[in-house]
């Protein structure tokens, strides 16, 4: 329509418009950027979190920025390993054997401690565990002895900061503590360098590696969660698949509800009594515990749980209002003289009524989305949703349930409650502008 | 002189009445402007117009739509509309200065009680919820402080005089056919007893049949109560059951004030001559003409006479807005009649 | 030797039943109930009748829109009244509609192209020939130039245009019969002659049938040669315009005449003759003439116990009236 352009230029006159578009065109655009940076299968995979993924993550880790906000320098994670920061000596012995030495050295500047400490060892030799010793030297020169006799095995971790007799050689202090602390005062690591060595007898053919993980307590943009998994991989693409969700649902559920009231209050008779009926016992049935019930015995798939929403939403009160809408539209003289020279109904309903009504579709949609991303949250935080995809609710609901809170990991359940808030605000900025703009226009239609 | 209903309409000090002018108009306006303010600009819906109307005597405001007709009518009411951009003129009535009234001595003296209205279609903004005998008797409870007993009496006279039968009180308005409700909303005008009553289009929505009734009813009314009636509308055959003299108006201004028996025979302004000559005849033979073209808008009216442009007896002088001229007893906005 | 006639409509009865809570059989209101004419082809008919007496559902009937409950309706001398769906089809692309207001009759979000594209586009009319059809019609009805008015959209016409534009739709697929319910009573005074005018032009330039349904026979008896007056879903006369207006014989007619006025300064001073009480309602209509309880000229023991037949006191003129027997 002509006249369509000539509001478009309207729309800068509404400031609360404009920002919610900027908002709604941030999410698109990390929406839009994500599967680019980081496919679907990727994403799921990573998600997924098998084992050996997110191995040097740590565990519920803050995010980094949090730095900015304390005096401190909190820790990174720290890797070293023997191929690139490690030193090796080897030297034969005899006996198709050779002592080994690795040394794993490495700098600690952070104003606290690490949140754990682990070992892998790697060992290309099958056979009897071979006798390795492992010790630590602080950055003051101090020697400590992590283990004398540690048999080796192909792939080993070693737990340093669960180790119990480390733990009382160190005079109770946990060992990813005790390690760091500085002899003068317990609460500060000791910052300078650091060296983890590791000696053994092994066979000469026999190949040993090692990586020391030193596990920071800020990980990442948006954190850490209890297995490890960066949080970004979730936040970004719980963007899209919020976007795709709520738009398709509301897109869905406005579209079909205007062609079926519009078709019912045509048709009448039969047809219009049984949609009514229809509407008015599904106002009843309460939504969520359908859909509960339907993720328990059924599938959890995001998909079908949409399919679901989008049929359970089709006859609610919205079909009510459109109805007595065409009620009123169906009266008009110009459909008579339709029905005069010869127009069937289904040209009457597309053609004729449904247009009648159409600007009001575009704000009714737009404030539609953040009920139904909402939903989505809300059936992921009640344990119902769907199993691989990365959501904000999937978020949300392992936070409750690992009781952030209660541990102070603030970060793990903000992050994904400000987006979803941002998202239903920047939609309802858009939809009560766009509200304001067509509906006292509707008259001229 | 009120020039913005955004401003306080100031109170003269003293709120005497001016002397009632024994013998003079009933109703007297002078100048009278409406202007509204629309999206794109001022639309000008009443453009100086002045007129006199004699006790007991009725006028018709005859004219098509968008002329101003219906506007003016607010303008004596003081209906005024939000939009409103100017006010001005003078209004007495019975040389009574309305202008200077404030706004509640307007309503409890002149609104109903003296100038009454009958508007276009209102037999159908009847309360539904309401007995009739309650809605025609709300006028009196609102401001006259008489009890719902005097009030109540008072709407069984007016039904009386209107025609309704008394059982008809106690009647809801859907109960009423169109003739009865449209009776029962004239008794509502005539409950507080007004000198002048308006009528805008009080017959267009009713049967040929059951408008003669009216008709009847309103002129036996007049002849009982000795009312005058300005009677608004676009019909100009309806109009002359009761006018005694006629005002047209074209694009917002007074072109023609005539008795009825010249101007239903023959106008002088050229626009009246082509209406009447546009009016269907039953009874004599005479196949109505139409005016080509459209009224201008009253946005940006054009300079000049404002019929000009479709008006087969223009010259030259009419590119210059005319006065109003006396021509007889008639008065007439053309520069044909300069000569008077 | 008669004229075929283009339209032949014999005791045709539209009745609605009433229906009490939705199922219980309440009554019928008999909105047509025994009406028969006919119109020959190239002349125009007027139907002239206040709200109640059935006009407007006759009107309906006949173009299709409601169903006949009895009688007959030969169009072109084929039955229509069965309703058969390719009766309908066929009847519906034969005749066009003319409505009372203007503005509701036109969709308010199409463009005047689209508007009168829609009649040819339902009517499976080969799109080559729509731009051509559309002018044509366009200028028939003086919404010139063309291109001028084929974007805008209704609510940017006067009232007279989109009345114009209406009657261009009604054009548009070539019809034999023009149906018009109170085309003008919407429009002002001014703009009334040239509507009727144009129509009567196009009357006669293609030799179409039109029925006029109104109840202002001042203005429209210019334009018709007959006119049927309808009471209480009756037709109560038949005659020429010009019989009815100088010799209406049905004392029903003659109270609608007298009722008329002319604008004739001296109808200030009198009172109208009208007769009292008010149309009878459709379900239960009085026995005998249904417009007895009103008449002046009543035959005491006839008129309230038999319905009159229809008499021919002269040729071609009609009456359903015991006065005449």
């Amino acid at each position: 329509m002509a006249e369509f352009s000539a509001r478009l230029k309207e729309l800068g006159r509404y400031p609360a418009l404009v920002a919610g578009l900027v908002i709604i065109a941030i999410f698109v655009g990390v929406s839009i950027y994500t599967p680019i940076v980081l496919p679907y299968s990727e994403a799921i995979r990573l998600w997924r979190g098998a084992a050996g993924v997110w191995e040097d993550n740590p565990q519920n880790a803050a995010p980094v920025w949090l730095e900015l906000f304390t005096r401190d320098r909190l820790p990174r994670t720290i890797v070293v390993n023997t191929a690139d920061d490690g030193t090796k000596t080897e030297q034969p012995i005899g006996d198709g054997m050779k002592r080994v030495e690795i040394t794993l050295p490495f700098q600690y500047p952070y104003d606290g401690f690490p949140k754990e400490l682990k070992l892998f060892i790697e060992v290309s030799y099958e056979g009897v565990g071979v006798p390795a010793a492992l010790s630590w030297r602080t950055a003051d020169g101090r020697t400590i002895v992590l283990q004398e006799n540690r048999l080796l095995k192909r792939s080993d971790i070693y737990y340093i900061s669960q180790d119990e007799d480390l733990r009382t050689q160190l005079s109770g202090m946990a060992p990813h503590l005790g390690l760091f602390a500085s002899p003068e005062d317990s609460e500060k690591p000791l910052k300078g360098d650091y060296r983890l060595v590791l000696t053994a007898e092994i066979p000469a053919a026999a190949q040993l590696d090692m990586k020391l993980t030193v596990y920071g307590q800020i990980h990442g943009l948006a954190g850490t969660d209890e297995r490890r998994r960066d949080l970004m991989v979730a936040l970004l693409w719980g963007a899209p698949i919020a976007l795709i969700f709520g738009v398709i649902a509301a897109v869905g559920t406005t579209v079909l509800t205007y062609v079926l009231a519009a078709t019912g209050t045509w048709l009448g008779g039969k047809v219009d009594r049984t949609f009514q009926w229809v509407t008015q016992v599904n106002l009843i049935i309460p939504l969520l515990p359908v859909l509960i019930m339907f993720g328990y015995l059924y599938s959890r798939s995001i998909w079908v749980m949409l399919g679901l929403v989008v049929a359970l939403n089709i006859f609610g009160s919205t079909m009510l209002t459109y109805r007595a809408m065409f009620l009123q539209a169906k009266e008009a003289p110009y459909i008579e003289a339709a029905q005069a020279y010869g127009a069937g109904n289904s040209r009457i309903i597309f053609r004729y009524l449904m247009p009648r009504m159409a600007p009001t579709l575009l704000p009714e949609f737009v404030l539609m989305i953040p009920t139904f991303v909402f939903l989505e949250a809300t059936l992921a935080v009640l344990g119902l949703g769907d199993p691989v995809i990365p959501t904000w609710g999937k978020v949300l609901e392992a936070a409750f349930r690992q009781g952030a809170l209660l541990k102070g990991y603030y970060y793990w359940f903000l992050e994904p409650a400000i987006l979803l808030m941002l998202v239903g605000v920047g939609f309802s900025l858009i939809g009560y502008s766009l509200d304001r703009i067509f509906n006292p226009r509707l008259r001229t239609v | 002189m009120i020039e913005s209903m955004n401003t306080q309409i100031k109170l003269a000090t003293d709120n005497r009445e001016s002397p009632t002018i024994p013998g003079g108009p009933l109703l007297k306006v002078e100048e009278a402007c409406l202007y509204f303010r629309a999206s794109n600009g001022v639309v000008k819906a009443v453009d100086r117009v002045s007129f006199e109307m004699a006790r007991g005597r009725s006028l018709a405001i005859l004219g098509e739509s968008g002329c101003g007709k219906t506007s003016l009518a607010k303008a004596i009411l003081r209906l005024l509309p939000r939009n409103v951009d100017t006010y001005t003129g003078q209004m007495f009535l019975n040389g009574m200065d309305l202008m200077k009234l404030s706004e509640e001595r307007f309503r409890k003296e002149v609104r109903w009680t003296k100038i009454a209205m009958v508007s276009q279609a209102a037999m159908n903004s009847l309360n539904p919820v309401l007995k009739v005998g309650d809605q025609v008797a709300e006028p009196l409870l609102l401001d006259h402080r008489m009890s719902k007993k005097e009030a109540l009496e008072r709407a069984r006279q007016v039904f009386r005089i209107v025609g309704v039968p008394e059982a008809f009180l106690e009647r809801y308005a859907f109960e009423l056919s169109g003739g009865m409700r449209q009776r029962a909303i004239i008794a509502m005008a005539l409950i507080a007893n007004p000198v002048i009553v308006i009528l805008d289009e009080p017959t267009s929505a009713l049967d040929v049949l059951t408008q003669a009734n009216i008709m009847n009813a309103l002129k036996r009314i007049k002849k009982e109560l000795g009312l005058s009636y300005i009677f608004i509308t676009h019909d100009i055959a309806t109009s002359s059951e009761l006018a005694d003299e006629v005002v047209c108006m074209y694009a917002g201004q007074l072109v023609e004030h005539s008795k009825a028996e010249r101007f239903y025979r023959q106008p002088l302004h050229p626009y009246a001559q082509k209406l009447m000559a546009s009016v269907p005849t039953l009874r004599v033979e005479k196949k109505p003409e139409f005016i080509t073209g459209q009224p201008p808008s009253l946005l940006n009216p054009p300079p000049g006479c404002r019929f000009a442009e479709r008006c087969p007896r223009r010259f030259d002088r009419c590119q210059e807005e005319p006065p109003v001229f006396v021509h007889g007893d008639a008065k007439v906005k053309c520069w044909l009649y300069e000569r008077d | 030797m008669e004229d075929k006639a283009l339209l032949s409509v014999r005791e045709l009865r539209t009745w609605f039943e009433l229906k009490r809570w939705g199922f219980l059989h309440a009554g019928f209101v008999r909105a047509v109930d025994g009406v028969s004419f006919q119109l020959k082809p190239g002349e125009a008919i007027t139907i002239v009748g206040e709200s109640g007496s059935g006009k407007t559902t006759l009107l309906r009937t006949i173009i299709g829109l409601a169903r006949p409950t009895g009688g007959e309706i030969l169009f072109d001398g084929r039955r229509i009244d069965g309703r058969k769906p390719e009766d309908v089809a066929w009847l519906r692309s034969h005749v066009g509609f003319v409505q009372q207001d203007p503005y509701g009759a036109l969709a308010p979000f199409m463009t005047v192209r689209r508007i009168l594209q829609e009649p040819l586009a339902i009517n499976k009319v080969e799109p080559s020939e729509y731009e051509d059809r559309i002018r044509v019609v366009l200028e028939e009805v003086r919404l010139i130039p063309v291109e001028d008015f084929l974007n805008k959209f209704p609510h940017m016409l006067s009232g007279g245009q989109q009345q114009r534009l209406v009657i261009a739709r009604a054009m548009i697929l070539r019809p034999r019969l023009i149906v018009a319910d109170e085309p003008v009573s919407m429009l002002d005074a001014s703009v009334r002659v040239e509507i009727l005018e144009l129509m009567r032009r196009i009357q006669q330039a293609h030799n179409l049938g039109v029925i006029y349904i109104t109840h202002d026979l001042s203005s429209v008896r210019y334009f018709s040669e007959r006119v049927c007056i309808m009471y209480a879903a009756r037709m109560v006369e038949k005659t020429d315009v010009r019989e009815v207006v100088q010799k209406p014989l049905h004392p029903y007619t003659q109270a609608l005449l007298n009722a008329i006025p002319d604008p004739d300064p001296d109808n200030a001073a009198r009172f109208k003759d009208t007769p009292a009480g008010e149309p009878p309602n459709l379900i239960n209509p009085p026995k005998g003439c249904r417009f007895h309880p009103r008449c002046a000229r009543i035959i005491r023991g006839l008129c309230d116990q038999e319905e009159p037949p229809e008499f021919e006191p002269t040729p071609g003129h009609f009456v359903e009236c015991w006065l005449y027997k």
